[in-house]
C-alpha cells in the first residue's frame, strides 16, 4: 500500500460515495507513452463505459487498475483506501476482477473447477466435490446462470458467451466490487449480448461497479450510463450517456492533429490494371465480399475490432479460404486454397500477430529475411552460391529498403526491437518480389520514427507498381495511407469512402451509424 | 600519458574485447572435448596421444557421431525420433540372417537395409504429419515395430555371423597412412556423411526450412514452407543415417539381441550436448558430431579412471543434466 | 443445457456429453477383436477360460501401478522415464535387504520407499530448480540410477522370504492379492486426482501454468510432488515383481520397458502428453488393452516378436484415433 502525500484523496473519495478511483495515472512504455494523467470516478452500481481508439489507453489503463501493471506515477483509491497492486491476484482479493477477451480458462476442466481453481473448498487436503458443485451453482444462481450451464460442464463444451459467464461468475465468487471488461461483446451474437445485458443490469442492481471497454456505440449507448473518451493516452471527457450522441462520441475519439506527415497519397491515373478482384466471397465469417484492387494503390480496410478485416485477410490468403465466390488473380480466376498458392501468386501477408505469425524468433536475420525466397524456390536448391550471393546482396539491399538497421544479420530475430522485428518481416515479402502486400496493423506497437519509415517504404512499393490492401485501426493512419477505404463491418463491407474522407465518417460507417445507415442497421437488429 | 598511447591501448583492449567476445560465442562442446580429451592423454599416453590410439577412439565414436546427425535433423524440426535404436538392432540382426555367412549378399543387404530405412522414415513423416500422432509416440510405436520385426525375423537369437566384407565398414582401418598411422573407415564414412548432411542442413532452401518449422510452425507455414513434405524428409533421413550408423556399429560390436538399446536415447544426448534444443529451431551439424565425440569420451575417460563401466552411465546422467541445466540456466539469464 | 454445435458429428456430441474417453470404446472393440480371434483360431477356450482372464489382470499389475504414478506426472506436463530403473533398483535392493529372512522385510520395504522419494525429489528438484526439461531431467536420472545398480548388483541378488510371495501369487478367496493392490493403487490415484486440492491443482498447473500461477497454486510443489508419487508407485512395481521372481534381477525394469510402456499406456488412455487431462481409468483400460492383447496373442501362440510388433501399430493407431480429429499440428 502506498500513502500518497496526503490523506485526503481517500477522504473525498468516501465523501463522494466512489468506489473505486484512479487519480493521475501515468504509464509509459518505450517510445510511447500509454497513459498520461488519467484521473476517473468509479460509482457503486453503474456502468462505466471506457472507449478510445485502439491505442488511446484504455487496456492499459485496465491492466493496470487489475493489477497487471503497476503505474509509474498516480495512485489508485479503492473503497476510501489508497491500494497498490503487485500482483493481479492481489487485486482480485481486495475486489477488483478483470475479464479479458482471451478467457484465462482451462478447457479441460469443469467449471466449478475453473471457478474455484486455488480456493477448493475441502478438509484436510481433499477436495469436497459436492461443496465444489454447490458453490459453483450459487455463484451461477448470482448471475442467473444455473439454469443454463452445469458445474460439471467442461469449459470446452461451452460457448464463447458460456464462457464469458464463467468468467464473471468466477469474479463475483471473489466478491468482487469492480468488474472490468475488456471488449465483452466482441465475439457474441446478437441474441448473447442480450443475455450479458440482462446479466450486467443485474450485477449492477447489485451495487457492483461495471468498467467496460468497447467499440461497439450501439452497445455503449444501451447499457452504460457514463462514457469516458481516452484519446492518445488521455482523458478527453466524460459524459452522461443520456445527455450525448454517438456523433459526439466519435468527435472526441478522433479529433486531433496530426502528428507526423504521411508521403503523399497515389495518383489515381498512375494506377494500373486490377490485379485483385472478388466476387461475393464468402465462408464462415465473411460475406458479400466484393471489390477490386489495382496495381499501385493503397486500399486500406477500416473497421472496428471483430468486423472481419483479418479474416478477409486470411481469405486472400489462403489461411481460411473463402468457400464461395470467384477470385481473380491479374486477370486470371485462381484458387487460393493455402498460403504456398498465395505465394506463387506474388501476394505477401505481413500479418498482425508479427511474432506470432511472421518471425522466426531463433533464426538469424537473414535467415528470416530469406525464407520466402527459399520456399519459392526448389527444396533441394544449394544456396551456397545464391546464399553467398543473396546474404551479400540481396539482404542488405533490403534491409536498406526498409531502414533496418542491425550490426550484424546474424544477430537472432527474438532481439531485435519492435520496428526492426516488423521491418524484418516486411524485407522477408519484398524479397520474394511479392507485388500484392497485405498488411494487417503494419505499426502496431511501434514508435513514431519507425512508424514513418513504414509508410514511406509502403508508399515507394507502390510506386513501383506494387498493389497494398493494408488493415488499420489506426485513423490516422488510414486517412494518411489510403487512396481508397474499404470499411467493415459484422464480416461484410459495409462501405466505402474515397481518400481524403474524414475519421468521423469512417467511424459512423464502422460503428453502423452513419445516417442513411442508421435506419436499415436498426431495421436489422430489429428483424434478430 | 600521450595522445599515441591513449589510442595505442585504445586499439588494444578493442582488439582484446573482440577477441574475447568471439571465444564467448564459442560452443561449450569443443572446450568440453578438448577437456576431456587432454585429460584423456595424460591418463594413457598410448591410448590418446598416439595416432594409432586416437584413431582406434574414432571407431565407435564415427556411428554415435551419425546417428547424432540424423537424429539431429528430427530434433531441429521440433520432433523426437525414438527408433534409432531399434533400426540399429535390425540392421545388425537381420544381416546376421540374410547375409547367410555369403559375402556375396552384402550389397543386396546393404542396400535393403536403406530401402528399409526409407520406407521407416516415410512411415513416421506421414504418421506425424497426416495423423497428427505426436512423434514421440509414433516412433515409440515404430521403435516397438522394428524390434519386433528384427527379433522375429532372426528367431530371438541372431544366426550366423557377419561376413568380413559387410563389417570392415565398422571396422577396418586404412593401414599405413602418413602421419596418421591408420584410419578407420567409419571415420571416413563420417567425414563424407557429415559434409553431405552440412551441405543438406546448412546449405540448401530445405536444411533452412527445417529450422523454420522447427521454431515456429505458424510463421513457417504462412511463409509458404510446405511442412508436411518438410517433415517427411527430415524423418527419412534420420532413418537412413540410423540405417548407416547401424551398419557401422555392426562392423565392430558384437552380434547380440540387446545391441542397439539405448542408442537413441545416447543420440539425443549427443545432440544436447552438441547444442540442440529439444523444441526445435536451432541445431548444428558439427556441434552434433562433436558431442557425440564428448559423450564417447566421457565414457573413455570413466574407463581409463578404472571406473567399471555401470559407473559411466551414472556419470553420464548427471553430465547431460548439467549440461542442459547450464544452458537453461543462461539462456534465462539472457532475458 | 450447454450447447454443442450441431455441426459436431452425432458420435462426437455424445461421447463428450457422457465424457466416455474413447480408450473404453476401443478397450471394447479390443475385447470384440480377440473374442473373435479367440471363436476362429481356439474355438472359443480362450475367453471362457477364467483362468485366463485371471492371468490377464495379474500381467497387468505391474504396469498398471506405475502406469497410474507415470499418469499423474503426465497431467503435470511431465513425463518420468526414470521409472524403468527405479523398478529394477527396488527389486534388486529389496530381495538383497531381506535376504530370504522375515525379519528383514519392514527394513527393506522402508528402505526402497526412501529410496523411491528421493528419486522422485530429485526428480523434481532438478526440474522446477534447475528448469531442465522432463525428458532430459529423468533421462538423466535413470542413467545415474542404472549405473549405482549395475555397479553393485550384476545378478539376481538376495532372495525373498517365502511368506512376502503373498505379495504376487497370495489369493484372497477367489482374487488374486495383486488385482486387489492395483484396484487399490488405481482407486488412490484417482482420489488424489479428483478428491483432493492437490489434484486439481496439479491438473491446474498441467493446463495452463501461468493460470495456475495466477490463481495462487504453488506450481513447483505440485510438479515435484507428483513425481515422488510417480516413483512410489516405480517402487511398488517393483516389490511387486520382485515377489513373483522371488529374486530381484538389475535388468527387471528396463527388459519390461516400464518406462515408455507406462507413457503410451496412458496416452492410450486418454492422458495427453502436454498436460492438463487424463484420468487413472482411462490408463487402467489402455493397460487391460495391453494385457488382453497380450494373453490372447500368448493363448494363440503368436510369437512374442510378432506380439511386439502389434504392440506399437496398437499404440499409435489407438493415439491416432483421437488426434486424427484435432486440428493441432503435431511435432
Amino acid at each position: 500500500m502506498t500513502l500518497v502525500n496526503s490523506t485526503s484523496a481517500a477522504d473525498i473519495s468516501l465523501k463522494n460515495g466512489t468506489v473505486m478511483e484512479v487519480r493521475n495515472i501515468c504509464k509509459r512504455f518505450p517510445g510511447v507513452v500509454a497513459c498520461n494523467k488519467i484521473s476517473l470516478d468509479f460509482l457503486p452500481g453503474e456502468v462505466h463505459a471506457v472507449v478510445g481508439e485502439n491505442g488511446a489507453g484504455k487496456s492499459t489503463l485496465m491492466k493496470i487498475m487489475s493489477g497487471a501493471y503497476t503505474p509509474d506515477s498516480g495512485e489508485m483509491i479503492l473503497q476510501g483506501e489508497h491500494v497498490s497492486f503487485s500482483h493481479p491476484q492481489e487485486a482480485q482479493l481486495k475486489g477488483v476482477s478483470i475479464i479479458y477477451q482471451e478467457f484465462n480458462l482451462l478447457p479441460e476442466r469443469t467449471v466449478a473447477q475453473n471457478i474455484f481453481l486455488g480456493r477448493e473448498p475441502g478438509k484436510f487436503g481433499t477436495l469436497d466435490v459436492a461443496e465444489l458443485n454447490k458453490n459453483a451453482i450459487a455463484v451461477l444462481k448470482e448471475v442467473e446462470a444455473d439454469q443454463l450451464i452445469s458445474p460439471t460442464a467442461l469449459c470446452s463444451s461451452l460457448s464463447v458467451a458460456e464462457q464469458q459467464i464463467v468468467e464473471i461468475a468466477k469474479a463475483i465468487s471473489f466478491d468482487s466490487k469492480v468488474l472490468i471488461m475488456d471488449e465483452p461483446t466482441a465475439s457474441l451474437t446478437l441474441t448473447e449480448v442480450k443475455i450479458l445485458t440482462d446479466l450486467i443490469m443485474k450485477l449492477k442492481a447489485r451495487g457492483m461497479s461495471i468498467i467496460f471497454i468497447s467499440h461497439r456505440l450501439i452497445e455503449v449507448f444501451d447499457i452504460a450510463e457514463k462514457i469516458s473518451v481516452l484519446k492518445d493516452g488521455e482523458l478527453v471527457g466524460t459524459v452522461i450517456t443520456k445527455d450525448t450522441t454517438p456523433q459526439e462520441i466519435v468527435q472526441m475519439m478522433v479529433g486531433r492533429e496530426l502528428d507526423h506527415y504521411f508521403p503523399p497519397l497515389g495518383i489515381p491515373e498512375d494506377f494500373g490494371e486490377v490485379v485483385l478482384r472478388i466476387k461475393d466471397g464468402g465462408n464462415n465469417f465473411l460475406k458479400d465480399i466484393n471489390f477490386e484492387l489495382r496495381k499501385g494503390e493503397v486500399l486500406c480496410v477500416a473497421g472496428l475490432q471483430g468486423s472481419g478485416r483479418t479474416e478477409l485477410a486470411q481469405a486472400l490468403f489462403g489461411v481460411v479460404p473463402f468457400k464461395t465466390g470467384t477470385l481473380e488473380v491479374s486477370g486470371k480466376i485462381r484458387n487460393i486454397k493455402s498460403p504456398p498458392d498465395a505465394i506463387r501468386l506474388k501476394m505477401g501477408f505481413v500479418t498482425e500477430d508479427r511474432k506470432a505469425e511472421g518471425l522466426l524468433p531463433m533464426q538469424p536475420i537473414r535467415d528470416n529475411i530469406l525464407l520466402t525466397v527459399r520456399t519459392l524456390e526448389p527444396l533441394l536448391d544449394f544456396i551456397f552460391k545464391d546464399g553467398i550471393r543473396n546474404s551479400r546482396k540481396l539482404v542488405p539491399t533490403l534491409a536498406n529498403q526498409v531502414d533496418l538497421n542491425a550490426d550484424t544479420f546474424d544477430r537472432e530475430a527474438q532481439f531485435l526491437s519492435g520496428g526492426n522485428q516488423q521491418k524484418v518481416v516486411l524485407s522477408k515479402w519484398l524479397s520474394s518480389k511479392a507485388n500484392i502486400f497485405i498488411f494487417d496493423e503494419p505499426t502496431r506497437g511501434i514508435d513514431v520514427e519507425a512508424k514513418a519509415g513504414i509508410h514511406d517504404m509502403i508508399r515507394r512499393l507502390t510506386k513501383e507498381g506494387i498493389a497494398v490492401l493494408m488493415i488499420s485501426s489506426e485513423l490516422p493512419e488510414v486517412l494518411g495511407m489510403s487512396d481508397r477505404i474499404l470499411i467493415m463491418r459484422d464480416g461484410r463491407i459495409a462501405g466505402e469512402l474515397p481518400a481524403k474522407s474524414t475519421e468521423q465518417e469512417i467511424m459512423l460507417i464502422a460503428t453502423g451509424h452513419s445516417k442513411d445507415q442508421d435506419a436499415n442497421n436498426l431495421a436489422a437488429v430489429g428483424k434478430e | 600519458m600521450t595522445a599515441s598511447t591513449i589510442s595505442a591501448q585504445g586499439s588494444s583492449t578493442k582488439f582484446l574485447r573482440k577477441l574475447w567476445s568471439w571465444i564467448r560465442r564459442i560452443p561449450p562442446v569443443y572446450p568440453m572435448f578438448l577437456l576431456i580429451f587432454i585429460t584423456l592423454g595424460f591418463l594413457n599416453p598410448k591410448g590418446y596421444q598416439t595416432m594409432n590410439g586416437i584413431m582406434t577412439y574414432f571407431r565407435p565414436a564415427s556411428p554415435l557421431a551419425v546417428l547424432a546427425i540424423g537424429q539431429m535433423f528430427v530434433l531441429a524440426i521440433g520432433g523426437f525420433d525414438l527408433s534409432i535404436g531399434a533400426i540399429v538392432t535390425f540392421c545388425v540382426l537381420a544381416s546376421s540372417k540374410f547375409l547367410a555367412n555369403d559375402p556375396a549378399n552384402a550389397l543386396p543387404n546393404i542396400l535393403l537395409l536403406i530401402g528399409m530405412g526409407v520406407l521407416i522414415g516415410l512411415i513416421n513423416g506421414l504418421v506425424v504429419s497426416f495423423l497428427k500422432v505426436p512423434s514421440f509416440i509414433t516412433t515409440l510405436g515404430m521403435m516397438m515395430v522394428v524390434r519386433g520385426a528384427a527379433l522375429y525375423y532372426v528367431g530371438g537369437a541372431p544366426k550366423g555371423y557377419l561376413t568380413d566384407n559387410f563389417r570392415m565398414f565398422g571396422r577396418n582401418y586404412i593401414q599405413d597412412v602418413p602421419f596418421f598411422t591408420r584410419i578407420p573407415y567409419s571415420l571416413i564414412i563420417l567425414i563424407i556423411l557429415t559434409i553431405i548432411a552440412y551441405i543438406i542442413f546448412h546449405r540448401t532452401n530445405y536444411g533452412r526450412q527445417i529450422l523454420a518449422v522447427g521454431d515456429n510452425m505458424l510463421a513457417a507455414g504462412l511463409s509458404g514452407v510446405k511442412k508436411k513434405l518438410v517433415r517427411v524428409m527430415t524423418f527419412i533421413i534420420c532413418s537412413v543415417f540410423a540405417v548407416l550408423g547401424g551398419i557401422m556399429v555392426a562392423g565392430y560390436g558384437g552380434v547380440n539381441v540387446t545391441i542397439g538399446e539405448g542408442m537413441e536415447m545416447q543420440a539425443i544426448a549427443a545432440c544436447v550436448i552438441g547444442g540442440v534444443l529439444l523444441g526445435g529451431g536451432k541445431g548444428n551439424v558439427i556441434n552434433v558430431v562433436f558431442g557425440a565425440f564428448t559423450l564417447q569420451a566421457i565414457v573413455n575417460l570413466l574407463n581409463q579412471l578404472g571406473l567399471p563401466k555401470p559407473y559411466t552411465d551414472a556419470v553420464q546422467g548427471l553430465i547431460i543434466i548439467g549440461v542442459v541445466a547450464y544452458s537453461a540456466l543462461s539462456t534465462m539469464k539472457k532475458r | 443445457m450447454t450447447t454443442h454445435p450441431a455441426s459436431d458429428s452425432w458420435f462426437k456430441r455424445t461421447t463428450q456429453r457422457v465424457n466416455i474417453p474413447p480408450v473404453f470404446y476401443f478397450l471394447i472393440v479390443v475385447f470384440i477383436f480377440s473374442g473373435v480371434l479367440d471363436q476362429l483360431f481356439a474355438d472359443g477356450q480362450i475367453f471362457t477360460n477364467p483362468l485366463i482372464m485371471l492371468n490377464i489382470i495379474v500381467r497387468s499389475v505391474a504396469l498398471g501401478i506405475v502406469a497410474v504414478g507415470q499418469t499423474m506426472v503426465l497431467i503435470g506436463a511431465s513425463i518420468d522415464l526414470s521409472v524403468a530403473y527405479t523398478i529394477s533398483i527396488t527389486a534388486v535392493m529389496s530381495s538383497y535387504l531381506m535376504q530370504g529372512r522375515n525379519e528383514n522385510v519392514p527394513t527393506a520395504i522402508l528402505g526402497v520407499f526412501g529410496i523411491g522419494i528421493a528419486i522422485g525429489l530429485a526428480n523434481g528438484l532438478i526440474i522446477t530448480k534447475l528448469r531442465v526439461n522432463p525428458f532430459i531431467a529423468t533421462l538423466g536420472t535413470s542413467l545415474i540410477i542404472k549405473g549405482i545398480i549395475n555397479a553393485t548388483f550384476s545378478n539376481y541378488t538376495g532372495s525373498v522370504p517365502q511368506t512376502f510371495e503373498f505379495f504376487g501369487y497370495g489369493m484372497i478367496g477367489p482374487i488374486p492379492v495383486s488385482i486387489i493392490i492395483l484396484l487399490l493403487v488405481v482407486t488412490i490415484g484417482w482420489f488424489i486426482l479428483a478428491r483432493t486440492k492437490f489434484g486439481a491443482h496439479l491438473y491446474g498447473v498441467g493446463g495452463n501454468s501461468e493460470v495456475a500461477r495466477l490463481s495462487g497454486v504453488r506450481t513447483d510443489r505440485v510438479v515435484i510432488a507428483a513425481h515422488i508419487f510417480c516413483s512410489l508407485t516405480a517402487v511398488l512395481s517393483g516389490i511387486f515383481l520382485v515377489s513373483l521372481m522371488r529374486s530381484g534381477a538389475p535388468w527387471v525394469g528396463p527388459n519390461g520397458f516400464y518406462d515408455l510402456n507406462s507413457i503410451a499406456v496412458a496416452v492410450i488412455g486418454g492422458t495427453a502428453l502436454s498436460g492438463g487431462k487424463g484420468s487413472v481409468w482411462g490408463t487402467l483400460a489402455g493397460v487391460l488393452i495391453f494385457g488382453v492383447l497380450s494373453t490372447a496373442f500368448n493363448q494363440l501362440g503368436v510369437n512374442p516378436y510378432l506380439k511386439l510388433v502389434f504392440q506399437g501399430l496398437i499404440i499409435v493407431l489407438a493415439v491416432a484415433s483421437y488426434t486424427i480429429r484435432s486440428k493441432k499440428e503435431a511435432a
